[in-house]
Parts: structure tokens; C-alpha cells; sequence
């Protein structure tokens, strides 16, 4: 056992990790017969500090709440693990399988934890962010999208859009690059596809690739193209082939700082 | 560019949510019960688990992102992820109510940790992360209890423990910026957060 990242636990606990960390505490979680525990002890330690900062919310939110989830169907009960598809190819397996350990879950959460930990592992850096809550989407996202995410000068601008669909832009000037994270949109319709983006500060606007028609809920995409000097990302419906300029008015428009 | 429209209605059809065909639950249910119900649906289920933690998950976005309407904004999407993960909460990796307030932080530190909110952060002032509920409703004599116990605990951990715990909890700190900011050998915060929570979680008689 590796006792400085065993000493990680509370950190952990208390979201005082960088993402390097977490990946090597979720490992070391994983082969340690105390921290899933122990973690889960100080989680709930945390949990009891909110009674010092109670503040009832403004009535209007719970509106807006209930009316968001109105168009959204709660993911079903974790039954297995994600299909052997996400996993990239070129990524050495590990020694346990994860498809094996997610259909033991329920009898051995250790195995479980010792794959997802494992999937977490295989994201090149380890950059990937789990939670056991999570694992509807895609452990294995990689690279580009990533350092996006990750990078020090991320930009994050997220909107809520009509139906209760949200869509979240996260753009690196440094890196040159934008991911869009969208949750609930329902499918384009048929023939059509959802198009992204970029607008230039001059006005014009500049094709930043389709969005996939089978993407997963909440999985980044990343936009093509040059996202430094872009003021904003739009989404407009276009024919599934796309188009070379929006022939459509934008469902969402999200203005970069 | 500044138009939008909604996305069209006869794309929507399969995405809503069918209305509760299972047995109601009552507002007093404890909050696992609640979960698994939202988890099926029910939004009366949802909207009572709603009206027993959002004072605590708002209160705590608040603290940590301390912008107000970031903060509505940030609770706005928790809420919406703990309707959509709700079939997925194992009781065996916690309670409900500590699944959901990690929920809540891990977003908040997410909001306050990317670049443009965190410039944006330093012009809102300190007061506003000081406003409480003083609210005189049935509970509040019992929050006050829970507040009282919660505040004598955190009084038992030493200064660098409580200084630890507070700046990685509420200011979503890394434990090396945690150890910068309180003058700790490089290394050490993150052993003060775990010694703090630890004496915190047995003054507060959790089981580990």
C-alpha cells in the first residue's frame, strides 16, 4: 500500500484533489481494503458541515426545477458495464476485465471498484474525472477533449436551454480548442443534424463540425476548427450532411468571454 | 445571432417523462425512499426530496461558488443530475443526502476552479456567502441543534485542522493550495484534512 496516496482520503473526500491525484487515489482505492470505507466516513463528516451554511434557495428555482425535469427520463438502474466499444483499442487491458468485474458488481463491489478504477487509469494521463454515479458516460474519453476540459484557462459558459436541455461550452485559448457537453437534447430530426458554430468577431460564422447523432448524454465533443478568437458557439438544425453557413436560426447561442 | 427558438415539439414526444404510475410517497419519507422513487419518475417524490435538501445544497453551492446567480444557476444543474442519476444512488456507498451534497460540491469546485469563474468570483464580495435562512419554521429549532453540534465539533479539531477542512470544503481549495495558503510544509495539508475530517466524523458519532 502506497501510504501517501492512502493519506489522499480526505482530500478525496472533500473535492481537494487535481485530477492527476484523483485517478491515483481511485486506483489505490480500488487494492485498499480501508479507503472506500474511510472515504465514505469523511464524505459524510463533510456532508454534516452543510448544516452551517444552509440557505433556502429562492422560490423560483424550485419551479425552474421541477419544469427542467419534466422533459427528462432519469437514467435507468447501472446494470453492466459500458459495451467493450468505449474502450480504446489501442489502450493495453488490464489484468482484470472490466466487463467481468461490472456483471460482479453487485456481489463484489471491490471488483467494481477495481474496474472502474482500471478504466479510469487506461485515459491517457489519467486526466479522466469518476464517480460511482457516473458511469453512464464514457470513462475513457480521451486526449484533446480532455486538455480542454482540464486546461488552466478553461472557459466555461453553460446554458439551459428550452425543455430543459443544457449545454455547456468549454473553450482553452491557450489550446486553440472547444468542447460542448450537452444533456438532454433530444435526437436532431430525422435527416437532420445538429450543426456547431464558431462565430468570428467579425460576424461571420464558421463550421465547427456536426454534433454525432449517437452521442452519449453528457459525453464532451470537440469542435473543429479555431476556437481562440471565437466570441460564440451556435447550434443550428442543418441537413445530416451539414452545412458551409447556418440556414437555420440558432437553437442555442453560447457567447464566449 | 442572439435568437433562439425552441427545438421542435415533435422531437420531444419520447423524452418525456411519463407521470407517476407507482404509489405516491409523502413528504416525511426518509430520503432514500424519496431517491428511488424519483428514480422511477415520480416528480411528487422528487419535489419532496427537493424541499428537504435544498437548503442545505444551495447554502452550500453559495458558500463555495458565493456568486448568487452563478450559484442558483449551479444548483439548478444539481438538482437536474440527481433527478437523472436517482436510480443510481447505491446506498451501499453512502447516504442520500451525502451522494447528493457531493453532487453539489464537486459541481461548485468544478464552477470555481475553471478560470473565468474564479476572476469573476474575486468581485463578488465576502457578504454574500454570509447570508443565512433565519427562517421560523418547524425545523428551525432543529437546524439550530444540528448547527450548534456541527459548530462545537468543528471547535475540537485544531486551528490548522478547521483551517484545512474549511478552505478545502467551502473554499474548494487543493490541498497544495490549502498548504500555501495556511504555511504548511508542502505535503502536509492534505494529512490535516483527512486528521480533521476523521476527528470531526467521530465527535459526530458517524460511523466510518
Amino acid at each position: 500500500m502506497n501510504v501517501d496516496t492512502h493519506g489522499l482520503s480526505g482530500a478525496y473526500a472533500v473535492d481537494a484533489l487535481t485530477d492527476e491525484e484523483r485517478a491515483a487515489f481511485e486506483a489505490h482505492m480500488s487494492t485498499c481494503a480501508e479507503c472506500p470505507e474511510e472515504t465514505q466516513g469523511l464524505r459524510a463528516a463533510a456532508t454534516e458541515l452543510t448544516y452551517l451554511t444552509e440557505v433556502a434557495p429562492p422560490a423560483a428555482l424550485k419551479s425552474a426545477v421541477m419544469r427542467d425535469i419534466k422533459a427528462v427520463r432519469p437514467l435507468p438502474p447501472v446494470q453492466d458495464m459500458p459495451p467493450a466499444q468505449d474502450e480504446p483499442e489501442a489502450q493495453p487491458r488490464p489484468v482484470t476485465s472490466i466487463a467481468d468485474a461490472g456483471r460482479h458488481r453487485r456481489r463484489n463491489p471491490v471488483s467494481w471498484l477495481l474496474a472502474a478504477a482500471a478504466a479510469a487509469i487506461l485515459a491517457i494521463g489519467g486526466l479522466t474525472a469518476w464517480h460511482p454515479w457516473d458511469r453512464g458516460t464514457s470513462q475513457t474519453q480521451v486526449s484533446a477533449t480532455q486538455q480542454v476540459l482540464h486546461a488552466k484557462d478553461a472557459q466555461r459558459v453553460a446554458k439551459t436551454l428550452p425543455q430543459g436541455a443544457t449545454a455547456t461550452v468549454v473553450r482553452s485559448k491557450s489550446l486553440g480548442k472547444a468542447v460542448i457537453i450537452t444533456d438532454n437534447l433530444p435526437p436532431a430530426p430525422a435527416g437532420k443534424a445538429y450543426e456547431l458554430w464558431f462565430q468570428t468577431p467579425r460576424g461571420t460564422m464558421d463550421p465547427a463540425g456536426l454534433m454525432p447523432r449517437d452521442s452519449q448524454p453528457s459525453q464532451p465533443v470537440l469542435l473543429k476548427g479555431d476556437a481562440a478568437s471565437a466570441i460564440a458557439v451556435g447550434i443550428t438544425i442543418e441537413p445530416a450532411t451539414g452545412s458551409d453557413s447556418p440556414t437555420t436560426p440558432p437553437i442555442a447561442v453560447l457567447k464566449l468571454a | 445571432m442572439v435568437h433562439m427558438s425552441v427545438v421542435p415539439p415533435d422531437d420531444r414526444g419520447g423524452a418525456t417523462v411519463p407521470g407517476n404510475r407507482y404509489q405516491p410517497v409523502r413528504v416525511g419519507t426518509d430520503l432514500g425512499t424519496l431517491l428511488r422513487a424519483a428514480g422511477r419518475g415520480d416528480e411528487a417524490a422528487f419535489s419532496a426530496l427537493y424541499d428537504a435538501s435544498s437548503a442545505r445544497i444551495f447554502g452550500l453551492v453559495l458558500r463555495v461558488v458565493r456568486d448568487r446567480a452563478q450559484s442558483e444557476e449551479v444548483t439548478q444543474e444539481v438538482f437536474l443530475d440527481i433527478w437523472r442519476k436517482s436510480a443510481r444512488f447505491d446506498p451501499a456507498l453512502g447516504s442520500p443526502l451525502s451522494w447528493m451534497m457531493t453532487i453539489a460540491h464537486r459541481k461548485s469546485v468544478d464552477r470555481v476552479r475553471s478560470a473565468e469563474a474564479s476572476s469573476r468570483r474575486e468581485t463578488v464580495y465576502e457578504a454574500k456567502s454570509q447570508e443565512r435562512s433565519y427562517d421560523v419554521t418547524a425545523e428551525a429549532a432543529e437546524r439550530n441543534i444540528n448547527r450548534e453540534r456541527v459548530r462545537r465539533a468543528m471547535g475540537s479539531l485544531t486551528d490548522t485542522q478547521r483551517g484545512a477542512v474549511e478552505l478545502a470544503y467551502f473554499g474548494g481549495y487543493t490541498h497544495t493550495e490549502v498548504a500555501t495558503m495556511l504555511d504548511l510544509p508542502l505535503g502536509t495539508a492534505k494529512t490535516r484534512i483527512r486528521d480533521g475530517l476523521i476527528r470531526l466524523r467521530d465527535t459526530l458519532g458517524l460511523q466510518s
